[in-house]
């Protein structure tokens, strides 16, 4: 089953008025249960206006052409919008500015309690959620989250989401500001997020290096318009593509590229720092067996 | 949702009166409203109601922005014309039932504030419409700085108007940032009844006095680390400068004041047979 299905999907800012804005021009884009999907794009190409159609933030505008489905549901229906942004968990930029409850565990029982749960089944989420994003319950529980440092921060407003157990979890940008070590943590989480709570998974991000470590799809949105969709390798294979995009190639890649202007004969599809140090480890052992 | 509301009423067509002197604008904005006051006979607001399509026929303003800031008073002018009509009890009776008692001198009180009403919003209005609110900061302040003779730190005032109108599409972005996060998790904002999204709101406000506060701090930093206020006379990238589309305007508002004053004070109103026109199908 798929679990988003958007067809002919366009989008308009400030419809009728002279700061008319097109933000999505024509998306047809079906998403599997169970995959990672990156959407990237230039600032300004649409990704923010694309994930908020997916819970219902942003209405359809044009009923009569365009239709998502998420989960069996349709957006535009006002029956199923409660339970939509409950099967949608949508972590955005610097989540740790929703923070608003005196402690944590109120922060993220916020969700389930907007969901009717009973306060058993209440707390046992949160337990689990705030267990998930690797923080000790009975350390943090009872803390302010104002007090808490930024990646921890950061980890509770994702607990907030997680707990509502979302089938589809989509994060705006879940790296940013954060420093290297922070970045690579966050991405495990998310991992590990996909493992044990939500089966799919969308991240909307501009770091390419992050997005062809993860992602098993990329979706490369330019103008309001899909220019490219497939495995990373496929995607980061079209160089114009990505570069007519306005983005960059994953770090690795652009290396290769360089090395093999150079001369040195390393795979041209290389995308991550893993992918290429065993190419460069591969082409040391070759050519030490050349000279033995 | 906010998108709209955080641009203001204006409305950019880059005509010769958006590019008129924000300055010359307000001014002759305030002699308009005083003006109206002024005025007396049909006449006067015939002058007026001409100068203001004239404005907003040179401005390309669509007539709908117009109307849009008087739909905004219509409540008030509909009560205030009832109460005009059926209070003013002296002068011919031109109609009666019981109390309610209709007088000529009613009808044209009650017309006439109609006409007062509609000219003085739709007039003001235009100034918003066809000014930038940054330009509309820097017209004041230039305007007030007669008022640091005696000492009124009219620079401060108009740096906080300043930052106060840059802020406001900021905070609007950010509210509405917030309100999808919590929407997103459940929040009652745009599904629950009154009192649950009364609740939900506090979810919103705390997360944006919060961020509030930061911003405050972070600009402070700014301001200080480029030393804002360590020396006495700030010069402006942007240097209004009169030109001579503003003399023109001036000298059609002139012209539009005198016709106005020698209305009222030296012609007695200039005869139109009014009564005629209103009258004439009922009588």
């Amino acid at each position: 089953m798929q679990a988003i299905e958007i067809k002919n999907l366009s989008f308009i800012y400030s419809k009728g008025t002279p700061f008319e804005q097109k933000a999505l021009d024509d998306i047809n884009l079906s998403v599997a249960e169970g995959e990672l999907v990156g959407v990237v794009g230039a600032t300004g190409s649409g990704k923010s206006t694309l994930i908020q159609h997916l819970n219902g933030l942003i209405r359809v505008q044009d009923k009569k052409r365009a239709s998502i489905v998420v989960d069996g549901m349709d957006t535009s229906s006002k029956k199923t919008l409660r339970k939509l942004r409950f099967t949608v968990g949508m972590v955005f930029q610097y989540p740790e500015y929703q923070l608003f409850a005196d402690t944590v565990e109120k922060d993220v029982a916020f969700g389930p309690k907007n969901m009717k749960l009973g306060a058993e089944e209440i707390n046992a989420r949160v337990r689990r959620a705030l267990d998930v994003v690797g923080l000790d319950y009975d350390t943090f529980a009872t803390r302010s989250p104002f007090d808490l440092s930024g990646g921890e921060k950061r980890r509770v407003a994702i607990a907030g989401v997680i707990a509502m157990q979302p089938r589809i979890l989509v994060l705006d940008e879940p790296v940013a500001g954060l420093d290297p070590a922070g970045r690579a943590e966050i991405l495990d989480l998310i991992g590990k997020l996909k493992r044990e709570v939500s089966p799919t998974v969308i991240i909307v991000s501009h770091s390419m290096d992050d997005m062809a470590q993860i992602a098993d799809r990329i979706v490369a949105l330019s103008h309001g318009k899909i220019v490219a969709d497939g495995s990373p390798r496929e995607v980061f294979g079209k160089r114009e593509l990505v570069e007519a995009a306005g983005l960059e190639l994953p770090t690795a890649t652009r290396v290769a590229d360089k090395l093999i202007a150079r001369g040195v004969p390393v795979k041209p599809d290389v995308i991550t720092m893993a992918e290429l140090a065993d190419e460069l480890a591969r082409l040391k052992g070759a050519k030490e067996a050349d000279n033995v | 949702m906010f998108r709209d509301v955080a641009f203001g009423q204006y409305y950019p067509t880059d005509s010769a009166v958006h590019r008129l002197d924000a300055r010359v604008k307000l001014l002759l904005t305030i002699a308009y409203v005083v003006s109206i006051f002024f005025v007396k006979g049909y006449f006067g607001f015939m002058v007026a109601a001409a100068l203001l399509i004239l404005t907003v026929i040179v401005a390309r303003l669509p007539i709908a922005s117009v109307l849009k800031s008087v739909r905004g008073i219509l409540l008030i002018v509909v009560i205030g014309a009832l109460l005009n009509l059926f209070l003013i009890k002296d002068g011919d009776v031109i109609a009666e039932w019981g109390v309610i008692v209709i007088t000529k001198k009613g009808v044209h009180t009650t017309i006439k504030m109609v006409l007062r009403l509609i000219l003085l919003i739709s007039g003001a209005s235009l100034l918003p419409l066809t000014t930038t609110p940054v330009e509309l900061a820097d017209g004041l302040e230039s305007l007030m700085s007669p008022l640091k003779l005696i000492r009124v730190p009219v620079r401060d005032i108009a740096m906080i108007m300043s930052i106060a109108l840059r802020f406001i599409p900021t905070l609007f972005e950010e509210t509405t940032k917030i309100m999808n996060a919590q929407k997103a998790r459940g929040a009652a904002i745009d599904t629950g009844n009154v009192f649950r999204r009364i609740g939900a709101m506090l979810s919103v406000l705390i997360p944006l006095f919060i961020s509030s506060f930061r911003r405050a701090d972070e600009l402070a930093f700014a301001l200080d680390a480029r030393c804002y206020n360590a020396t006495d006379r700030r010069t402006k990238m942007k240097k209004m400068r009169l030109r001579w589309a503003d003399a023109v305007a001036t000298v059609v508002a002139l012209a539009f004041f005198t016709v106005i004053l020698l209305d009222k004070y030296y012609f007695g109103t200039v005869g139109i047979d009014i009564d005629a026109m209103i009258f004439g199908g009922l009588l």
